[in-house]
């Protein structure tokens, strides 16, 4: 477990995407819950897999945003990401 | 050349895939088991750790607590293992146009052909494909390899879960056919009891079995039973197919049952329950366009389980729900007093003798020329696709209000077809 982090908890968030003509999905920002919207800067890998830290299963991506990358999963039509839980909260 | 076929069987599926979907699950004793509520309070799959305590498929829910105190209990959610067995179904596309799905959680691919195509060695595309089912849906499985599949069905079940068996021309004897006869598809308890009495304990022994034994103790399923044994079964895989439908053709019945939510005592609940059966069994004839010339009965008794059935001939082949269900009824009628000294647990209503949908109709010389009872039915069909299943209800179901929202035909899962399907 990385230091701080106490758990993880699947958290579905607000997705801007476009979809082409062709059908495939692209994320372009993430919105959280609090208003502030994450630009998505690069998309680094997609690929069909199961979240193993809170459950379920999509088309996970791995974006880059800012200097940060992270999964983001598209369950269809729902997204969700992997959210940190700091210890004690 | 041999054929090269797989099967893979996902473990302990409903279990498995609840606890993909809720990680703080793993490793703790689950079953999924149908509403107690509802008297549907059955064991339906267990989680490898439910398995420990020796929880099994099929038990009431209060044995399995009584094993396993703390055990979680879920109910079941048929539409997510329905979109997990989709995306399996879909992985095994990728190496194979030959899939035949047995039940939602077992597949067997004849990936012959595509072979070279992925590097030539099936235990690879076997590991591969138990790789992508664990990273992508987060579930094991468990697959056997061989050259039919009977004994590609029985390496699945050898070992499990998370585990790849081959079963070779080199292997057999000393795998197959070591083991008890029980574990051949198609050699259940009765079966076995008969191969036991004769003194046939192994699958060794039935491939070896006589002739004259084989053909008068089982007649022709005897012959098919040995050839299983000594892994000479020939039977393709079978493509499914759902837009050429090419499955439906060979589906020999239509049926649903029904454990009633409470014990049922009195004749109009009794008839409420046979309607709402009936309609789920016309519907899918319709759906699919075919008729029936036979209508069966399935009656179990509240008090002892006991159960008995019946069947009668339709006059003319049909799929209108009022035909069904007036048959059904009138045997059920014909069968049972009702009342309190003789109540019904669960009832079941089969259509039979199937045949296609002629588009030219056999008038009768001789009968008043009914109405378009089945045309009505289509009507309604149109009405229930559009606005959903309950968005119209016949009077008779809504004598029995325990029965209102129930949804039989949205409910009817996915069952294995038989495998003698020609």
């Amino acid at each position: 477990m990385v230091q701080g982090i106490e758990h993880r908890r699947k958290h579905y968030v607000e997705v801007l995407a476009r979809i082409g003509e062709d059908g495939k999905v692209t994320p372009v920002s993430v919105t959280w819950e609090d208003g502030r919207t994450f630009e998505i800067d690069r998309i680094l890998d997609r690929r069909q897999a199961a979240s193993l830290k809170v459950g379920g299963t999509g088309m996970r991506y791995l974006v880059r945003i800012g200097q940060a990358t992270t999964y983001l999963f598209y369950e269809n039509p729902r997204w969700f990401v992997e959210e940190k839980c700091a210890e004690g909260k | 050349m041999d054929r090269v076929i797989l099967h893979s069987d996902m473990n302990s599926f409903y279990a498995s895939v609840e606890q993909a979907e809720r990680p703080e699950l793993r490793g703790k004793p689950v079953v999924v088991a149908g509403k107690e509520e509802l008297r549907h309070g059955i064991v339906l799959t267990k989680s490898r750790e439910a398995k420990r305590y020796g929880i099994k498929t099929a038990e009431a829910l209060w044995q399995a607590r009584a094993k396993c105190p703390g055990l979680i209990v879920l109910p079941p959610r048929y539409k997510l293992y329905r979109r997990y067995s989709e995306m399996a179904r879909s992985i095994y596309y990728q190496y194979t146009d030959l899939v035949e799905p047995f039940g939602l959680d077992e597949c067997w691919l004849d990936v012959t052909g595509s072979l070279p195509l992925h590097g030539g060695d099936a235990l690879v595309v076997a590991a591969e494909i138990s790789e992508r089912i664990k990273a992508e849906l987060g579930c094991t499985v468990s697959i056997g390899v061989s050259w039919n599949k009977i004994f590609a069905k029985f390496g699945s079940d050898y070992r499990k879960p998370d585990a790849i068996t081959r079963i070779t021309r080199g292997n057999y004897r000393s795998i197959v056919w070591e083991s008890p006869v029980r574990e051949l598809l198609y050699v259940g308890p009765a079966t076995e009891r008969k191969l036991h009495a004769y003194g046939i304990q192994t699958i060794g022994q039935l491939a070896q079995a006589s002739d004259a034994y084989l053909k008068r103790r089982f007649g022709k399923i005897g012959f098919t039973l040995r050839t299983f044994a000594r892994g000479e079964d020939a039977t393709p895989v079978k493509p499914y197919d759902p837009a050429a439908r090419d499955v439906w053709r060979e589906v020999k019945s239509y049926g649903n049952g029904l454990t009633a939510p409470h014990p049922i005592t009195s004749a109009s609940d009794a008839c409420a329950l046979i309607w709402l059966l009936s309609e789920s069994v016309a519907q899918r004839m319709r759906d699919d366009g075919v008729r029936a010339r036979t209508v069966s009965i399935g009656v179990r008794n509240d008090v002892d389980l006991t159960g008995y059935g019946c069947q009668v001939k339709l006059r003319a082949p049909s799929a209108a729900t009022r035909h069904v269900a007036r048959a059904a009824w009138g045997m059920l009628a014909a069968c049972e007093p009702f009342g309190e000294d003789h109540p019904i647990r669960a009832l079941h209503v089969r259509a039979t003798d199937l045949v296609e949908v002629d588009p030219v109709e056999q008038l009768s010389l001789f009968d008043d020329p009914e109405p378009d009872w089945e045309g009505l039915d289509c009507c309604i069909d149109e009405l229930r696709r559009r606005f959903g299943n309950t968005c119209i209800v016949r009077g008779t179901e809504l004598l029995d209000e325990s029965l209102a929202g129930l949804d039989i035909k949205d409910e009817n899962t996915v069952h294995p077809v038989g495998y003698f399907h020609h």
